[in-house]
């Protein structure tokens, strides 16, 4: 049965997008992150223009976050001061990345920037992940093996505006969750992503928080860094259709419903490496495809009149 | 093809020339009754359901001839980009606007064009892919403009908004006719053209313009005009939506 997009302007079978909804809300339900990393290549895979695919992802990953906190937040792992200071960072990186699209777009760089952006981040996170989960998973074996320090100290904790946040059990500058915040939201408005895959890796490793807390407080500033792009890219680029971001949502929930019991079957490390491997195959897959020869050299830039 | 000289100015005269006439023929020709068309439907309306629709145009003729028809979407600028090779990546590099493409075009003919027209009325009444008269935006050198119209010309044909072939008009006895115009789903909005010519000897001796209007409808109209005309209004809505959306998927949790 298909359904017609009025923003897309295409017409596109509605279980296809369900069915991508639920993959990806399996995935984000496994591994704790949004999946739109895997959702825009995807969509524009399937025939959505790549601009409105990045803007109706931000739309859809709203509702995504929204009942992941709420999750979370019954469960009591959401660190609501840490959450607004990634914000503060969050919004100002938003509005400079909906800058930078609008005029790419203009320049015929988008799609482009898109995919080089994709695979840097990818292969860089992919690659860190797989190292880390390879080491976590071989020192299993060895029992015993010398036990990690909780965190290094160093030139990051000689920063000014020193802030205590309670629920995360850290005393730094705030200037590091705002820093942070920033750059997810630049990627969150080019990328269309809420830029779970950046800032889980590094709110562990770089601002050493605890692992229970992460996921529901990424989720918590991806919300508005997510509504946001999508206002913004609603009133710039007139790119967000409303009806495949809900179409998208209402598979995803039952994926994500799926994903998050069968996460638990599986170990820490285990996820880490697969997420890892997917991470570095799609990375792989986008730097693949800008190498080689395009099947038509030219391309089209519709514009309305 | 074109039957004007090269020469800017010689181009812009002949070019004048040409319109006047056309204008004097259309004239003429709305008296001459030598054709009578219609379609069956002059609404495509776009609904959630959409996945592009058929048009019949039926018609006759007063006296043996044959039957040309054009089908023409609401003129559009496109820009047409072209990759080439920096540094191992393909990158967007040249791009060329045009400023009268038409966002669709349709061909069908009782009989092959090249057999019952003659190339300058072709030109003329702008039938056929080689006749489309794509102008840009700039000035840019002719070798350039012919390739990147006729990629404009191929990707338009791959999304079906092109016509990859003509169509057929089909006679039924030697004065009734029709034919069905097929619209894909990707089909744009707007007022189209459909032009019935009678040609005889090479020429065309009758015509008509019927309009078709494209329109979205229902649920996805008002989406469409909303998001353009109310886009930051749009945007708000689309995030409330989204977060009631959530909030409602999370409620089968709490008993979990």
């Amino acid at each position: 049965m298909d359904i017609y997009l009025p923003i897309a302007e295409v017409s596109l079978d509605i279980f296809v997008l369900l069915g991508l909804g639920a993959a990806v809300g399996f995935l984000s339900g496994v591994f704790g992150v949004g999946g739109g990393f895997l959702l825009t290549p995807l969509l524009i895979f399937i025939g959505v223009p790549p601009t409105v695919a990045v803007a109706s992802s931000a739309n859809q990953l709203v509702g995504a976050s929204v009942s992941g906190v709420l999750a979370h937040w019954r469960r009591g792992n959401v660190d609501f001061k840490m959450g607004y200071v990634l914000l503060i960072g969050g919004l100002v990186g938003s509005l400079l990345g909906v800058w930078i699209f609008t005029l790419l777009k203009r320049l015929g760089q988008i799609e482009l920037t898109i995919s080089v952006c994709y695979v840097v981040l990818l292969g860089t996170l992919g690659a860190l992940m797989a190292i880390e989960s390879i080491r976590a998973l071989l020192r299993l074996h060895r029992p015993g093996a010398g036990r990690r320090r909780l965190h290094q100290h160093n030139w990051m904790h000689g920063l000014p505006l020193k802030a205590r946040f309670r629920r995360s059990r850290l005393y730094i500058s705030a200037l590091l969750p705002i820093g942070l915040g920033f750059v997810v939201g630049v990627f969150s408005a080019i990328l269309g992503v809420g830029g779970g895959f950046i800032m889980v890796p590094a709110m562990i490793y770089m601002l050493g928080m605890p692992t229970a807390v992460v996921p529901g407080t990424s989720l918590l500033q991806i919300i508005f860094v997510a509504a946001n792009v999508t206002v913004l890219q609603a009133y710039t680029n007139r790119t967000v259709d409303a009806v495949l971001a809900l179409v998208l949502l209402v598979g995803g929930v039952v994926g994500a419903r799926i994903g998050s019991r069968f996460g638990t079957r599986l170990r820490g490390e285990q996820l880490r490496f697969l997420l890892a491997v997917m991470v570095l195959a799609v990375a792989a897959k986008l730097a693949f495809d800008m190498t080689v020869r395009p099947a038509d050299l030219y391309s089209i830039a519709s514009e309305r009149g | 093809m074109s039957p004007c000289p090269t020469g800017p100015l010689d181009k812009v005269v002949c070019r004048a020339f040409l319109l006047v006439a056309a204008l004097l023929f259309w004239g003429s020709l709305a008296h001459a009754e030598g054709l009578v068309a219609d379609l069956t439907s002059h609404l495509i309306a776009i609904t959630t359901g959409f996945t592009g629709a058929s048009v019949v145009l039926f018609g006759a003729t007063d006296a043996p001839g044959d039957v040309v028809v054009v089908v023409r979407g609401p003129e559009r600028e496109m820009t047409v980009r072209r990759k080439s090779r920096i540094a191992g990546v393909w990158v967007n590099t040249r791009e060329v606007t045009f400023v009268n493409v038409p966002s669709f075009y349709a061909l069908a003919a009782s009989r092959p064009l090249a057999e019952i027209v003659s190339p300058a009325t072709a030109a003329l009444y702008r039938l056929g892919m080689a006749n489309l008269k794509l102008q840009t935006e700039t000035a840019k050198p002719p070798e350039v403009v012919d390739a990147f119209a006729s990629a404009l010309v191929r990707t338009q044909q791959h999304a079906g908004l092109v016509a990859s072939s003509v169509g057929k008009v089909d006679f039924l006895g030697e004065r009734l006719f029709r034919t069905t115009i097929a619209f894909p789903s990707n089909v744009p909005t707007g007022t189209f053209l459909v032009e019935v010519f009678l040609v005889r000897d090479k020429d065309v001796v009758s015509g008509q313009t019927t309009p078709l209007v494209v329109s979205k409808v229902g649920v996805d109209a008002s989406v469409f005009e909303y998001a353009s005309r109310q886009p930051g209004f749009y945007g708000a809505i689309a995030v409330v939506t989204a977060v009631v959306a959530g909030w409602l998927a999370s409620l089968p949790f709490r008993g979990a």
